[in-house]
């Protein structure tokens, strides 16, 4: 039997990473460049460990299972998060190029890459991660058929590595937020069949800071490392919320509103969907909104608000009925 | 080069110098369009949160509509893009689901077949136009002016659903879009950012500290306009960009907001007039008179 070969590639690499050491004195935080040798097998984790040991032991850094799992170790790669374990480094770089990486976003930075999840673990908690059940208490177990339990297999992927709120650009500019991985944990008992609060914790989650204030840019979805779709969880808890009657919000009459225009004519009535979603008894809202309105009408484009018809605006009208009975 | 156009509801109602700069832009590309009249709303997300298969339906009308006329469609919104990328691969990868959908669009007679492509006029420059061609209708270079790429969520995000690893070129194509007009990019971190018009009119705080974020950075930066491709994202950053910036900040903004066919019909020649940009809230008139200097010609 001949003898096989292996080669293995080593490439040198230029990684700048974040530092930052309050306790040793760092006034703010500095990049750092590092070049280490690595192999073409690498992942930006295998990177960082390998400078942490043979060149900088200073560098500080949190990962245990090194296999995406335990979600230990997300943090910025090139501006957007990212579990490094499992991003292979060829992906994110070329040899000439140097690498990026700063810890998770949207969180205090304890010491170089490790960021402090208290706030993210404090809004868990807020959303009562935990089954709520109504009703005698079964002998065994309690049972759900499997229909109504496998849609919440993608969302029980979730291994809480901060990715989605490190990188959530509502939490940029309001720390206030609860945040993709809170409102994805809300979801996983909201939808589960053997809770008993879901009206309740709709309730809770309809208030400020809640589902209504995604703006549904879509970057949680596009960073999670296990497909769990945060965003596509708000949207469902949004329809449900109104279901479950809470309407009185400018979320819902927003949605409402878009919904009606399309049923009339086919398309956006953008004008009025502005007075809609403010409430049309909301004078404070109304006056607020007044200035940009009377701008735009003078600038000759405030647009209509008719209706901008469609020629089958009937047929879209039947469509629009007929989904809405059949979801219901 | 023909395509079916479909302008979105907000280039037919609070952007129209984006439908007047497109219209004209086009005819000097020599690109042939023949306007969805009768296509509707996209839902851009909203109408798919009360419920998705609505959103895909009427997605699919318009597909549908446009594989009778044989052509592929062109969109100027990258929230009508995203919207109906998402619509498309969702039909065609579940024959079930199209089917289902089939059967609601039959009164009208429409049946869809999963063949019709749509693109952004951005991707159709870099791809299929080419920069090459384009520059040949360039008569004014705007080299010495700094443009920051603004791309709106919808043509960055759900990547799978755009098509970027097979053709990677989508997610720089605002950038190499403004390099070819000889303006230089300003590289900020805001350009794939969230506008935060979705959220305007339910969180109007935080909407408004994203505009003042993303155009004061690109201001910053040395920034003297910004170029996006989506019209929603125009109505925040423009129309609410001197509130953002009184609520957020000790100084004017004063940013203006380029539509990407009004930034190439400067490079061609068009007077900003002519490119409405006399409709903007933000007021464009140093740019214009940046563009007109002989420095700029």
């Amino acid at each position: 039997m001949p003898e096989t070969e292996t080669t293995v590639k080593t490439v040198t690499a230029n990684l700048k990473v974040y530092r930052y050491d309050p306790e040793v004195g760092d006034a703010k935080p500095y990049y750092q460049d590092y070049e280490v040798e690595v192999e073409d097998w690498f992942t930006v984790l295998d990177a960082l460990i390998k400078i942490r040991e043979e060149i900088d032991g200073t560098l500080s850094l949190r990962c245990a299972c090194r296999a995406s799992i335990c979600g230990s170790c997300a943090m910025k790669v090139n501006g957007e998060a990212k579990l490094v374990c499992k991003t292979k480094l060829d992906s994110v770089w070329s040899p000439g190029e140097t690498v990026t990486v700063d810890p998770p976003g949207n969180m205090p930075v304890i010491t170089d890459l490790v960021a402090d999840f208290k706030p993210f673990w404090d809004k868990v908690r807020q959303v009562k991660p935990y089954m709520q059940p109504t009703g005698p208490v079964p002998t065994a177990e309690y049972l759900a058929p499997n229909e109504d339990m496998v849609h919440l297999a993608g969302v029980m992927n979730c291994i809480m590595c901060g990715a989605c709120v490190s990188d959530c650009t509502v939490l940029e500019v309001d720390k206030s937020f609860i945040g993709p991985a809170a409102l994805a944990k809300a979801y996983r008992f909201v939808a589960d069949p053997r809770d008993g609060k879901k009206k309740e914790r709709l309730g809770e989650l309809n208030g400020d800071a809640g589902i209504w204030d995604c703006t549904r840019c879509m970057q949680c979805v596009e960073v999670c490392p296990k497909d769990v779709d945060p965003m596509e969880r708000i949207m469902v808890m949004r329809d449900q919320a109104i279901e479950e009657g809470y309407t009185g919000t400018s979320g819902a009459r927003h949605t409402e509103s878009f919904v009606n225009s399309v049923r009339r004519s086919g398309r956006l009535n953008e004008t009025r969907l502005a007075i809609e979603s403010m409430g049309v008894m909301n004078i404070p809202g109304q006056i607020s909104m007044a200035p940009v309105g009377i701008k735009a009408l003078l600038k000759g484009k405030l647009p209509s608000p008719l209706d901008h018809k469609i020629p089958s605006k009937a047929a879209v009208k039947k469509i629009v009925e007929k989904s809405e009975e059949t979801s219901k | 080069m023909k395509y079916a156009f479909w302008p979105g509801c907000v280039a037919l109602g609070g952007t129209p110098e984006l439908y007047q700069s497109t219209k004209l832009v086009l005819n000097k590309l020599g690109i042939e369009v023949e306007e969805l009249t009768n296509a509707t709303c996209t839902g851009a997300g909203v109408l798919q949160e009360k419920n998705r298969k609505l959103g895909d339906t009427l997605n699919v009308r318009t597909f549908a509509q446009a594989e009778e006329m044989g052509l592929p469609i062109m969109t100027i919104c990258s929230t009508c893009q995203g919207t109906m990328a998402q619509a498309q691969l969702a039909v065609i990868k579940d024959d079930g689901y199209l089917a289902d959908i089939n059967a609601d669009l039959a009164d009208e007679g429409l049946e869809y077949h999963g063949d019709t492509v749509t693109k952004h006029f951005l991707w159709i420059l870099v791809e299929e136009y080419g920069l090459e061609n384009l520059k040949k209708h360039f008569v004014r270079d705007l080299s010495g002016l700094k443009f920051a790429p603004f791309y709106g969520c919808y043509l960055i995000r759900p990547s799978d659903a755009l098509g970027f690893a097979e053709v990677p070129e989508r997610e720089t194509s605002l950038e190499q879009v403004i390099e070819s007009t000889g303006a230089e990019v300003v590289d900020f971190k805001g350009s794939k950012a969230c506008c935060g018009l979705p959220i305007l009119f339910i969180n109007q705080g935080n909407s408004l500290k994203m505009v003042a974020t993303h155009t004061g950075t690109a201001k910053d930066l040395g920034a003297d306009a910004m170029v996006t491709p989506c019209p929603l994202c125009h109505l925040n950053l423009d129309g609410y960009q001197g509130k953002a910036a009184k609520k957020n900040r000790s100084s004017a903004i004063d940013l203006p907001i380029l539509h990407l066919p009004q930034m190439l019909g400067l490079a061609m020649g068009f007077t900003p007039k002519e490119l409405g940009m006399n409709k903007h809230m933000v007021s464009t008139s140093r740019l214009s008179e940046q563009v007109a200097s002989p420095a700029g010609v």
